[in-house]
């Protein structure tokens, strides 16, 4: 197995899939000549050509719309936010016509689109270019919501992704572009809407995704010095959620802490939480707890910023509340 | 009309009672204010009265059950009434999901013994608030029929959690495959034989002794004072008292003590107080509590109002009371409610000791032995009447000065009896 970074698992997975099927077609900010503000699509102007690879202007909402009409007509659309902040400009598109117009016109259309959009906080970019709103987009049925923690996972969703006949929300974390794992060789395809334990343990169930499994497959390590064996769960899809390997976890650890990066209220960790209580009342030994960024436009500031941010010490505090 | 007889609460910290015994059976008549059934609580033991007359129809628990409090026990209703025992507890519980079962034993089955000196407890009460654990905790127990309520919980807040689930169970299973195993023996070769040790399961008054006082002596900073008494006049004065009375309305020493101290106690209300926080609360009555030693421990008995009860309304009720408490039939309203202490071990031949306050109460007197001793008066050694009593004073309420003022007073009535008459 090769050991690459995330930009790369990326690059790779859409290579392959333009390689594979003249219909896909790339079109965002900065996405052709300049080879994506994350380097992402580097060389993919000079190999697949303009009519492939669309540089637009710097209007979401347009993105998005040509995205659409294009998915509707029969292409496979992969538009680029620059970042997920940006799609509120475009959230009708993103929220109300994507998800919704294979429903509203009785499966007459589908909308086979993927928006990538780098998403997440830590790179001091102020208050409105560093959040991680992911629940508000995962609000929406008829919208997939993946959001990888493992180039392995990046690679392998984001080909299915592509593959898809509905519209998918695809997230990139802006400081994971370096995280290096092993991908496998080849083709190879993951379902979207499968969560993966991705580090077994007995004694409590850490559910997390993107950035959060980085820091607490930190906080794992941490805690086994101290003989604390934490099973980590990663959701990988926050829609369609898929609470399975969640509820085996926590049905054999009794105690749960959910980390995300995004605000605590009416997050992700609440409504994982929440399908834990309904579904698996009669195994908590402990309240579930939740991890997540301070109830704060995220500051600019560097130490504030990072203060606002969950971080690997907030983790194991957590852990170890839960197993008192 | 059938109506249910509930577990009383009695006290504001009962959570539950273990019905000791049944005192009538199903089928038996029964007037409203009879004794149905002794229940024994964290203080003692008491007796549960029917609120109705009729005829028992059915005992709704098993002696030995630990019962949460309001919790159906009994119903007493017409020798001919139907019965039915799930739409009559419906019909008087609020909350219908209370349950009460009845422990079946199942023959040839092998079941799991409870813990050493546990009663099998039939009632198992999910809904209970006042069991604080885990869902799974509670599932577990639920499957496995144990009690919560005896479960000590280790999670925050005393919550009961797995671990705390499965050291019963491991214990459960201890006992049961290992029968034959005494605890507790020191495996010492070749001892002449002696006594051997033995493990005694802590009595629910012994449980809440223990908790009470290691809670007293450890949050309570207590100083104490000792005064000694002259004691030749009260003595005669009791001796010619008594004269007058029948046997069984004789007046003790103690109840002379009852009586000083309650009227020095109106002289000192910040003695006749609790400790709360952030204030001191000062007691309007003044409710003497009385330590009367009972089989396991002891138990304080209130003489309520002793500042305005003559000496012989005093002694004929502490008499009454501190028999019901040794035959471990107190009533609870006779053990609740004191504001100031005294313990008294006079009878034993003590000189002097020092007391543990009885919360929330501010000071305790502890009252030694009136002894013949050598005294000086006038430069003259003679014989005389002495008694010397130490009082356990709450420091957070009171200082020094105060409590040597309070002694100083209660000389007062001890030694000037006659005051104790008017």
């Amino acid at each position: 197995m090769a050991r690459i970074t995330m930009r790369e698992a990326i690059s790779q997975a859409l290579w392959e899939e333009m390689e594979r099927d003249p219909a896909v077609f790339i079109l965002g900010e900065e996405v052709g000549v300049w080879g994506g503000t994350y380097a992402v699509t580097k060389g993919f102007y000079d190999h697949f050509g303009p009519e492939r690879v669309k540089d637009t202007p710097i209007a979401e909402n347009a993105i998005l719309g040509a995205a659409i009409g294009a998915a509707l007509v029969g292409l496979r659309p992969i538009a680029e936010l620059m970042t997920i902040n940006f799609a509120f400009s475009a959230m009708d598109y993103v929220v109300n016509q994507a998800p919704k117009l294979r429903y509203m016109f009785g499966g007459q259309f589908k909308v086979p689109l993927v928006i990538r959009a780098v998403g997440g906080g830590g790179r001091q970019l102020g208050a409105t270019h560093s959040q991680t709103p992911d629940a508000v987009f995962a609000h929406f049925p008829g919208l997939k919501v993946v959001s990888p923690g493992t180039p392995e996972d990046a690679k392998g969703l984001l080909k299915t992704a592509i593959r898809s006949d509905d519209p998918v929300l695809f997230l990139e974390h802006a400081t994971m572009y370096q995280v290096r794992g092993e991908v496998p060789e080849g083709e190879y395809l993951i379902p979207i809407g499968q969560s993966k334990v991705q580090r077994p343990g007995r004694d409590v169930t850490i559910v997390t995704y993107a950035k959060g499994l980085e820091l607490s497959l930190k906080a794992a390590d941490e805690l086994a010095k101290e003989g604390i064996e934490a099973e980590i769960v990663d959701l990988r899809t926050l829609r369609p959620l898929d609470m399975g390997p969640v509820l085996e976890s926590f049905k054999k650890t009794n105690r749960a802490v959910i980390v995300e990066e995004g605000w605590r209220s009416y997050g992700v960790g609440a409504e994982v939480a929440a399908r834990i209580y309904e579904e698996a009342f009669d195994y908590a030994d402990a309240p579930i707890l939740r991890v997540a960024q301070k109830e704060v436009p995220l500051p600019y500031n560097r130490t504030l910023e990072q203060a606002a941010l969950p971080q690997v010490p907030d983790i194991t505090a957590a852990v170890k509340e839960a197993l008192k | 009309m059938a109506e249910t007889i509930n577990m009383p609460k009695l006290g504001f910290d009962m959570a539950e009672g273990t019905l000791v015994r049944w005192l009538k059976k199903e089928g038996e008549t029964v007037a409203k204010g009879d004794v149905l059934a002794e229940i024994e609580t964290d203080k003692a033991t008491v007796e549960v009265e029917s609120s109705a007359s009729g005829v028992v129809r059915k005992l709704l628990v098993d002696e030995g059950a630990v019962v949460p409090v309001n919790t159906p026990i009994a119903i007493v209703g017409a020798a001919d009434e139907v019965i039915s025992v799930s739409s009559e507890q419906l019909s008087v519980s609020s909350e219908p999901s209370s349950v009460v079962s009845r422990p079946s034993p199942v023959a040839g089955e092998q079941t799991a013994p409870m813990p050493a000196g546990d009663a099998q407890s039939s009632i198992v009460n999910p809904q209970s608030s006042i069991v604080k654990a885990s869902p799974l905790a509670k599932r577990v127990a639920r499957e496995r029929g144990l009690d919560l309520s005896r479960i000590q919980g280790t999670g925050p807040g005393g919550r009961i959690v797995r671990r705390d689930i499965e050291k019963v169970i491991s214990e459960q299973l201890l006992v049961s495959s290992a029968p034959s195993v005494v605890s507790g023996q020191p495996s010492v070769a070749a001892r002449p034989p002696s006594v051997e040790g033995e493990t005694v399961a802590l009595t629910k008054l012994r449980q809440a002794i223990a908790r009470r006082m290691s809670e007293a002596k450890s949050s309570v900073p207590h100083f104490y004072v000792t005064h000694e008494y002259k004691m030749d006049a009260l003595l005669a004065l009791r001796a010619q008292i008594n004269g007058y009375l029948p046997e069984e309305e004789k007046v003790s020493v103690n109840d002379f003590i009852i009586r000083a101290v309650a009227l020095t106690l109106r002289e000192f209300p910040n003695l006749n107080a609790s400790f709360a926080g952030d204030k001191v609360v000062r007691h309007g009555a003044v409710n003497v509590g009385v330590a009367v030693a009972v089989e396991g421990g002891l138990l304080t008995v209130v003489c309520k109002d002793a500042d305005v009860k003559s000496l012989r309304q005093i002694a004929a009720e502490v008499k009454r009371m501190a028999a019901g408490a040794r035959q471990g039939k107190v009533r609870p309203e006779d053990i609740e409610g004191s504001t100031f202490s005294i313990s008294n071990l006079g009878m034993f031949d003590v000189e002097n000791f020092a007391a543990i306050i009885n919360p929330p109460e501010a000071a305790i007197l502890a009252v030694g032995s009136a002894r013949q001793v050598p005294v000086v008066e006038e430069g003259q050694v003679r014989a005389g009447w002495r008694m010397k009593a130490t009082i356990s004073v709450d420091h957070r309420v009171s200082d020094g000065a105060e409590a040597a003022q309070f002694m100083q007073a209660l000389a007062k009535y001890l030694e000037e009896p006659v005051r104790l008459l008017v």
